[in-house]
């Protein structure tokens, strides 16, 4: 049911990859899209790709979640490839009237999809192996320095944790409605759009109610134990980079020497 | 034929996520019409998932179901018409409630059956007073009413549909002792007065031996027993190998009997109780 939805899910796991400071999982995550978008050569490309496969082997995360996270976006790499594949100029493969293929083309098209389908492997590592609530706390450390220009890092953090916190609090709550608004012989499947939409209003109604009812609770519950804005709160969880973080940093170093190598001395491959 | 027939009912959630677990294993039993069954179980025991099996909110893993001896799955089309003959009242059902008026919203079943309008105020009006909606009640907001109005009218909306079988999850919790004896007290008359089978799921010993004449105990995701509630009772200590209470008048009489051979040890109200020490004391003066 509504309950398989997945937002960004966690896998819970005590490997090298889940252990490993969110900053420094945040921080390469994004130095692995720069490394895939710095890279020019196919071996640059598969080298990285191989890399974000070790990461799930090391993380043990089930390969074939990767399929589940590929499928919604199959539709936009087929449009890059097929826009790629047709208005790159070069030597002329195949034409008809203004339609042509060109070997530069192919090989752009190609380059291009498995950019994408690695950009997402490795970006959905992060969700996998980080829970929400460590993400916002390591989006709040690294966001600190922007607190000097008056930016309410703090408040943005709590209100993610809280979003996050809530998400699957209001699909229970909505799969618990819909099923006693089914139990009274509410039709939400059939129906045109306006049926459809009028249908949604038994379970819209309570959820919003219950809504601004926990939200309610929920300030009143913070405001009980003195919460009082970031200002001088301390953490139960200390963020410390360790050894491992720095053998990150390195395997970083490593990969982005390789392909900037392979850049220079082996374009084309 | 039973109102209610479950063969081998097994149920996972999340299959094939880490998350996967069996929350119904195995169960089979059934259900006579008429009765008044107490379910009774830990949190997490099952109880919950195998009455949404009930009326088909939830589709069995594996094993069957049978509604008055109707197979449920075989026709999805059916599906509606098997939620409109197992009426099933959730946990905090005032939570659901959505209409303008009270009436608006008691009258959501019935008008989903597609009833005339004749009908449905009949029902609406029949099932108020049942839970003990005044009639200026009907016409207000149900967001104005207090927790335990709220609660009636939720209950009132599933009576309303008149359903064969009249399923209750815990329809007591957060109440106060007086709230709670006036649902059990009307929900108890609903039945005696409309002959239908229902089934009570509830933390309270006390309250099954008051009001069910059958008991099923879940434990573990299984069936622990199903069986009349003298019977049930009588295993005190078997259920409380598992964890569960029996109400403390029969933990008393157990004690009693054990020590003295002519007191009766399947007594589990306080009704009961009475009874019987009344009569061992008549027999005594008549010794005298």
């Amino acid at each position: 049911m509504i309950k398989d939805i997945t937002i960004g899910q966690y896998f819970p796991g005590k490997s090298f990859i889940h252990k490993l400071d969110p900053r420094i999982k945040i921080i390469s995550t994004f130095a692995f899209i720069i490394y895939l978008f710095v890279s020019n050569t196919f071996t640059g490309l598969i080298v990285g790709g191989i890399f974000a496969l070790l990461c799930y082997l090391i993380a043990r995360i089930p390969l074939k979640i990767i399929f589940r996270s590929l499928k919604p976006i199959i539709p936009i790499i087929i449009f890059t490839a097929v826009l790629n594949m047709f208005f790159m100029e070069g030597d002329v493969l195949w034409q008809w009237s203004f339609l042509k293929i060109t070997s530069q083309g192919i090989r752009t098209a190609i380059f291009m999809c498995i950019r994408i389908v690695f950009l997402i492997i490795g970006s959905t590592l992060l969700t996998y192996c980080t829970s929400p609530i460590a993400l916002t706390d390591a989006i709040e450390r690294l966001l600190k320095p922007l607190a000097k220009i008056k930016m309410p890092v703090h408040e943005l953090a709590m209100m993610m944790t809280i979003a996050l916190r809530f998400i699957p609090t209001l699909i229970e709550e909505t799969d618990k409605i819909m099923s006693a608004q089914k139990a009274r012989g509410a039709d939400i499947e059939t129906g045109g759009i306006i049926q459809k939409a009028k249908a949604l209003i038994p379970i819209l109604i309570p959820l919003f109610v219950s809504s601004f009812r926990r939200a309610d609770e929920l300030a009143m519950a913070m405001e009980c134990r003195c919460y009082h804005g970031g200002e001088g709160r301390t953490r139960m969880k200390q963020l410390y980079y360790g050894t491992r973080d720095i053998f990150a940093v390195l395997t970083f170093v490593v990969l982005f020497t390789i392909t900037i190598l392979l850049n220079i001395y082996a374009s084309g491959l | 034929m039973y109102s209610i027939e479950t063969r081998n009912l097994t149920y996972k959630y999340s299959i094939g996520t880490p998350y996967e677990r069996v929350a119904v294993n195995d169960v089979s039993l059934q259900i006579e019409k008429g009765q008044y069954v107490g379910v009774i179980g830990h949190t997490g025991s099952g109880k919950s998932t195998l009455i949404q099996h009930f009326n088909g909110l939830l589709q069995p893993t594996s094993g069957e179901v049978y509604i008055d001896g109707e197979k449920m799955w075989e026709d999805k089309a059916k599906m509606r018409d098997f939620r409109f003959k197992v009426g099933l009242v959730f946990q905090y059902p005032e939570y659901q409630l959505f209409g303008e008026t009270v009436y608006e919203d008691i009258s959501f079943g019935p008008k989903n059956m597609g009833l005339d309008s004749a009908e449905i105020d009949r029902r609406v009006k029949d099932a108020a007073y049942s839970v003990g909606i005044t009639t200026e009640q009907l016409e207000k907001s149900p967001f104005e009413l207090s927790g335990g109005q709220k609660r009636r009218v939720a209950i009132a909306g599933v009576m309303a549909m008149e359903p064969e079988v009249l399923i209750l999850d815990e329809p007591t919790a957060g109440l106060d002792p007086k709230g709670r004896d006036v649902i059990l007290g009307q929900i108890r008359e609903y039945h005696s007065e409309k002959k239908n089978t229902v089934l009570l799921v509830s933390h309270s010993m006390e309250d099954i031996a008051a009001n069910a004449t059958m008991a099923l105990v879940m434990n573990k995701s299984k069936m622990f027993a199903y069986d009349t509630v003298q019977n049930v009772f009588a295993k005190g200590e078997e259920l409380s190998a598992i964890g569960l209470s029996v109400p403390q008048i029969s933990r008393v009489f157990t004690g009693l009997g054990n020590k003295f051979p002519n007191i009766d040890k399947k007594i589990y109200t306080i009704e009961q109780a009475k009874q019987n020490i009344l009569s061992i004391l008549k027999h005594k003066e008549g010794n005298i």
